[in-house]
């Protein structure tokens, strides 16, 4: 199957999805060459606590996507609270204030929709458990330009709806649990995993 | 050829189309937001393919009008970034107190909400009668709403709460009477801020102004055209002006960097200096 060599991975999730997030970790490779873009539905004052929280679970470098910015390998990135998070076809990020969709802003959809333009068959889009439809446009989009889409499997998730909204489009390539979307990531994207750092942080 | 690579194709096409027939010009907006615009719009007209707008937009002019609604998105609030406020209340307006007269530019107002806040302020520093305050956007229909001063009274408890956390020093209910459920901000305000058509892209400086405020239409351009109109801002302050960006906004792409001074990194606030 997975001949296809990937240049980003994009990941979508509301409620219950850092702690899913922070689980995958375990399973990237240390020498990551891709970038990772996670967008969550956060709370729309938080200042950067998303950023701190997950830089402390991972030896990745994690950072807040900035406006007009080159899109780095080796990075895990995050929207700021309460803008919509796109890339541009020249792989810089754009942000927006556009009206929310489904509710929410950063949206799933928009992140994943113009995704799909920039990397079409070179990109991964994986939908993450939460509590709203968004992301099944975007697994939508990300199929049409020839991307690859995986669900995390409803039964495991947290919250269902969000995975099995996306599964219904009947544009998901795999439905996989926690360990399954960790262990596909690690061999699509290199072998040496990232030693799982020791939890001392505040929000344990 | 891939179909992202079509559909771009056809994006830049229509984007050419509308500069060449009505000269409003697109061509340096990110492309992500746009792509995105389009689409919606197509969806709402019924329109299946990216290029068959093209002769549409072209012929109909009523259509183009639509089109050029759904392209600048008016999405704004009052108080939006208190902390923002607080910082321009805090470090520049005493500044601005030692000018005998003050212009204020504030550019992609909007519905105009962002300009009542800052009415509001500069009127609340005693700074109300030797401000004259222009408001401007290229978008007629929110420039219109703009002038009625009107706004969902729904909103007024998150802008009341705003208000107070950008340090408002009354209460944020004297500003308005309501009606039904409409909030009307009152007339003394009205009638201080001038709102006026004007496009960053095509239109000329604004001479000696002592403050620009500018915040969230950056972002919707590429670093080509951010450059462009950080530098038509930077010959629009007298020296020793001010510019006030959005959050998430920066001068890192302008050839005008150095010639800022950062009065306040988080809010965005510069200052001229060169
Ligand atoms: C997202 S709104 C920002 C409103 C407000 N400043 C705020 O931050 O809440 C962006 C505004 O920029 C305006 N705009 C976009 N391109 C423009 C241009 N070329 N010239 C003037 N205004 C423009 C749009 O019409 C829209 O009203």
């Amino acid at each position: 199957m997975n001949v296809q060599s990937f240049k980003a991975v994009v990941i979508g999730g509301s409620a219950g999805s850092t702690e899913v997030m922070v689980k995958l970790f375990s399973y990237l490779p240390e020498r990551l060459e891709l970038p990772i873009i996670f967008v969550n539905h956060l709370h729309p004052e938080d200042d950067g606590g998303l950023v701190e929280y997950l830089s402390c679970q991972t030896a990745l470098r994690v950072e807040e996507a900035a406006d007009k910015e080159h899109i780095e390998g080796g990075t895990i990135y995050v929207p700021p609270a309460d803008y919509h998070l796109l890339v541009e076809s020249d792989l810089t990020f754009s942000l927006s204030i556009d009206r929310k969709v489904k509710y929410s802003r950063p949206s799933i959809d928009v992140l994943f929709e113009s995704a799909a333009m920039a990397w079409n068959d070179r990109l991964i889009g994986i939908v993450l458990t939460g509590a709203s439809h968004d992301g099944s446009d975007g697994v939508r989009a990300i199929h049409k330009y020839g991307g690859l889409t995986i669900a995390q499997n409803p039964d495991e998730a947290t919250y269902p709806i969000m995975p099995q909204a996306a599964i219904t489009t009947g544009c998901v390539d795999k439905i996989l649990p926690v360990a399954g979307i960790g262990l596909f990531l690690q061999a699509c994207l290199g072998h040496n995993t990232v030693p799982e750092l020791k939890k001392v942080n505040a929000h344990d | 050829m891939k179909l992202h690579e079509i559909e771009n194709i056809e994006v830049e096409l229509l984007l050419e189309a509308i500069f060449q027939r009505y000269g409003y010009d697109f061509r340096g907006y990110a492309r992500a937001s746009i792509r995105r615009r389009i689409k919606q719009f197509m969806e709402g007209s019924k329109i299946a393919t990216i290029s068959e707008m093209i002769p549409r937009v072209i012929h109909d002019e009523s259509l183009f009008n639509e089109m050029v609604r759904e392209f600048s998105i008016t999405v704004t609030e009052m108080f939006r970034d208190p902390a923002m406020f607080l910082a321009l209340r805090e470090n520049v307006l005493p500044v601005l107190k030692s000018y005998p007269y003050i212009k204020i530019w504030h550019a992609g107002c909007a519905t105009g909400e962002e300009a009542y806040s800052l009415t509001i302020l500069i009127k609340e520093y005693g700074l109300a009668e030797r401000a004259t305050i222009f408001a401007t956007d290229f978008n007629d229909h929110a420039l219109s709403l703009a002038k009625t001063g009107i706004y969902d009274l729904n909103n007024a408890k998150q802008y009341s709460l705003n208000y107070q956390k950008a340090g408002g020093n009354g209460s944020f209910a004297d500003y308005y009477h309501s009606r039904y459920d409409a909030m009307m901000m009152n007339n003394e305000l009205k009638k201080k801020i001038t709102f006026a058509n004007h496009n960053l892209v095509v239109d000329q400086v604004f001479s000696e102004t002592h403050l620009i405020f500018c915040r969230n239409v950056l972002i919707y351009f590429n670093r080509e055209l951010q450059d462009r109109v950080l530098q038509l801002f930077h010959e629009s302050l007298v020296h020793g002006g001010f510019l006030c960006l959005g959050t998430k906004e920066s001068l890192m792409f302008s050839r005008v960097e150095d010639r800022f001074k950062t009065i306040d990194k988080k809010n965005k606030i510069f200052q001229k200096i060169d």
